[in-house]
């Protein structure tokens, strides 16, 4: 028996903005009376390092996803959505932006980054689909590369048991008055790229 | 009404629900969201909020708040209760006065500690009842419990929630903030406040008498419950709870399961269970205080029933659980298959870089170092201690790191237990601050030559930027007296105090060479705001980049480490993450860093 309506595993880089992916399905979830958990890293490895937030919409049990049963993995970095992969189910689908991020350790030297086509092609062996977005670019073309969160968000937009309109009112409210045209453009660019 | 709160806050909005009039709390991952959330409502609320010195500190702030009337609250991450098991163990004789809530986060698998240890222990050690929330519901239904069973039995409260509820988010019911609850002042009554051997000795007695009448309170509350479904049985604490019914719910078995959520353990719950059934898993995450339990009732109720937990191997000794660890403990124990659990596959493994967190770009502690191990060498002792800091361990200037403060002292014992090579110690200001202190006054009193780097960013960072009394304001926002490190280590005895900017790298090898070379306890203070707080605060410096025809492309830049410094096969580049700090133009022997005017 399923004990969630959808399991989300958003993956990336301390200082991506992964936590406001969290803030905003969560509102949005509220929003429709659906009840949602979610748990994020904080401390040691948001420096730089790699994280991982669970996201469970229509649960009411722990934020928890467990190894092999996330519906869907929404990567904000290539090689952080492959370091991630195992967390998808055998249907699972994976949202991956194609721009990455180079660790320390490849900036000195010490490991090379791996050809995103290859990170790609080992992600379509786990997932049942793979989403290879150039996230990092549309949020460019909306304005700001720091809105490539949303621009993810929208990607995952068709794949959450909520509105879109829903989600668009959480954004709403969660992003800085300044900054929401930019934001609404990044969430349609990254809508329309997966329909 | 219902928001989607982290479990951090949801315990802040409990404890305004509460009414309490003090909240005290030294930072630390994962409990700092509590005073974080809270702190900028102190004033509109009426209530007094403060990070405190250290963990000690806050906890008897909170124990005076609580004994002149005031519900109280402290918060502290579970190494925390280390340095404030002093007044804990002995408040546990003496009482509080108006509802005293010690609020512990443990952090099971050290994603941002340096021990697993478990904080039921020491309730159970102090003899304190402890409330272990399954997830930010309860987290903040059991603080607003926490109060007023504190104020029922007149003892301190612990609330014990892990990473997993403190940095968990759900959709939380919550009510408004209520005025504050106090009583009237400070009453004198030395036989209950004052801990001689005398009224010590009939307090202890005390305190034991009232633990049947607290276990049995407790008993009612339904985070401790049993579903019978079956002569197999599940008996799971806190967050494990949860585990447990969502893998019993997945698996469809039909299993009995006892949630427990309070300490002391409801005992005639858990006998009623064990005698209802004839196998039972045990499910919980650190150390075995539930499993111990089970296996001391099931003596006088049910000697015959099979316990399986974590002596028997079904349940992990270390770390921290979740459902498909649960779902195969399970599987384990009633003969099904068990799933294994995915793992990254060996491709995957085989090409993906680490990306361990680093020090951020432009951070001077990263200078700090550079320049440290220039004058020191690389065969002098470095003791460091808690903080960004200790990141640095790349760079070969962290040799030690045991628990806050202890830099300083161990360094001191490296020199006396016969170490003639330099020894430099390490530590940021919040930690000199919060246990530094004591040990550079005793280095300086029993005569240990060593030196000792106070990196100042004057900012507790790593664990999101809280003030101390060295940032010039309080967690509420007023200002606070000027406080001078150097001042500080000069009067508590050290003979070499100087201080340096790491962004000045020159100048900063030259002031640990000078420290070195100080035939006594030399202090250097490597100033230079956090470059988090600097750029918060509006400062831009112009960024670097490479002059391509004179790099050399030598990497001496490259393994300086800084996340803003790549190298592209032949010469270095630097990328958008400069934060403009120079240091690289310092160290680059071609001459090739410009400033991008």
């Amino acid at each position: 028996m399923r004990t969630s309506e959808c399991d989300v595993v958003v993956v990336g880089v301390g200082g991506q903005g992964v936590i406001l992916i969290s803030e905003i399905i969560g509102r949005a979830a509220l929003k429709e009376g659906l009840s949602v958990r979610g748990v994020e890293t904080h401390g040691m490895a948001q420096r730089g390092g790699s994280v991982i937030n669970h996201i469970r919409v229509g649960c009411r049990y722990s934020a928890m996803i467990s190894p092999g049963s996330a519906d869907v993995l929404l990567a904000m970095e290539p090689a952080e959505g492959l370091r991630y992969a195992h967390y998808l189910s055998p249907e699972g689908v994976a949202l991956v932006n194609t721009t990455p991020v180079l660790p320390i350790t490849v900036t000195t030297g010490q490991a090379s980054y791996p050809a995103v086509e290859e990170i790609l092609d080992l992600l379509r062996g786990i997932a049942s689909m793979v989403r290879a977005i150039d996230a990092t670019g549309l949020a460019a073309r909306a304005g700001s590369p720091q809105a490539t969160n949303v621009v993810m968000l929208g990607g995952l937009a068709r794949y959450l048991p909520i509105g879109g309109a829903t989600l668009l009112e959480a954004l709403t409210e969660s992003v800085p008055a300044k900054f929401l045209d930019i934001n609404r453009k990044a969430f349609e660019l990254g809508k329309i790229e997966v329909e | 009404m219902r928001e989607y709160l982290l479990g951090n806050v949801a315990i802040a909005k409990g404890i305004l629900e509460a009414g309490a009039g003090v909240v005290s709390g030294y930072p630390g991952t994962p409990s700092s969201e509590i005073v974080d959330y809270l702190a900028p409502l102190a004033k509109e609320r009426g209530i007094h909020v403060e990070w405190s010195v250290n963990e000690k500190v806050a906890m008897e702030v909170a124990i005076g708040a609580s004994w002149t009337g005031a519900r109280a609250a402290v918060t502290m991450k579970h190494v925390g209760l280390n340095v404030a098991a002093d007044p804990f163990m002995t408040l546990a004789y003496l009482g509080a006065g108006g509802g005293f809530v010690a609020c512990v986060a443990d952090d099971p698998y050290c994603h941002s500690s340096q021990n697993e240890q478990d904080s039921r222990r020491y309730a159970q050690f102090a003899r304190v009842p402890c409330l272990d929330p399954a997830d930010p519901q309860e987290a903040r239904d059991m603080t607003l419990r926490a109060f007023s069973l504190s104020e029922e039995f007149g003892v301190p409260v612990m609330l014990r929630p892990t990473t997993r509820v403190s940095h968990a988010r759900a959709d939380v019911e919550v009510g408004p903030p209520e005025e504050r609850r106090d009583k009237p002042g400070f009453e004198k009554d030395p036989a209950r406040r004052v801990a001689l051997p005398a009224h010590a000795r009939p307090l202890h007695v005390e305190l034991l008498d009232k633990q049947p009448g607290i276990e049995a309170a407790l008993a009612k509350e339904a985070w401790n419950r049993a579903e019978m479904r079956g002569e197999v049985g599940v008996i799971a604490s806190g967050i494990s709870g949860l585990y447990a019914e969502e893998a019993i719910a997945g698996m469809e078995a039909d299993l009995s399961l006892l949630r427990i959520g309070t300490y002391p353990l409801p005992r005639k719950i858990v006998g009623d269970f064990l005698e209802r059934v004839d196998r039972v898993l045990v499910v919980e995450e650190m150390d075995p205080v539930v499993e111990e339990l089970v296996e001391m009732v099931a003596k006088e109720r049910n000697p015959d029933v099979q316990i399986l937990g974590k002596r028997s191997g079904h349940v992990p000794a270390v770390g921290e659980l979740d459902p498909l660890t649960v779902i195969n403990a399970i599987s384990e124990m009633i003969d099904l298959r068990q799933r294994a659990a995915p793992s990254l596959c060996p491709e995957a493994l085989s090409i993906l870089p680490s990306r361990p967190p680093a020090l951020c770009p432009g951070c001077s502690h990263r200078a700090a170092y550079y320049a440290m191990i220039k004058a020191f060498g690389k065969e002098a002792i470095f003791p460091n201690d808690i903080g960004c800091y200790t990141m640095g361990v790349g760079m070969g200037t962290v040799d030690t790191c045991l628990c806050m403060g202890a830099s300083i002292t161990v360094g001191a014992g490296i020199r006396f237990g016969g170490e003639e090579r330099p020894i430099c110690a390490v530590l940021g200001d919040s930690t000199f601050l919060h246990a530094g202190l004591t040990g550079l006054l005793n280095a300086a009193y029993n005569g240990a030559r060593m030196t000792v780097a106070i990196l100042d960013n004057s900012i507790t960072a790593m664990t999101g930027h809280q003030p101390h009394p060295g940032s010039g304001a309080t967690a509420a926002g007023d200002p606070s007296p000027p406080l001078s490190l150097e001042e500080i280590c000069r009067s508590l005895g050290a003979g070499f105090v100087e201080t340096t900017d790491p962004y000045d790298l020159e100048s900063t090898i030259a002031t640990f060479e000078r420290a070195k070379a100080y035939p006594g306890l030399s202090v250097v203070v490597a100033r230079r705001p956090c470059v988090i707080s600097a750029i918060r605060a509006g400062v831009r410096r112009p960024r670097l980049a490479v002059d391509v025809e004179k790099c050399s492309g030598c990497k001496v830049c490259v393994r300086f480490g800084c996340p803003a410094i790549e190298f592209d096969g032949k010469v270095a580049r630097i990328n958008a993450l400069c934060t403009g700090c120079g240091v690289c133009a310092e160290i680059c022997p071609a001459g090739a860093m410009e400033v991008v005017r």
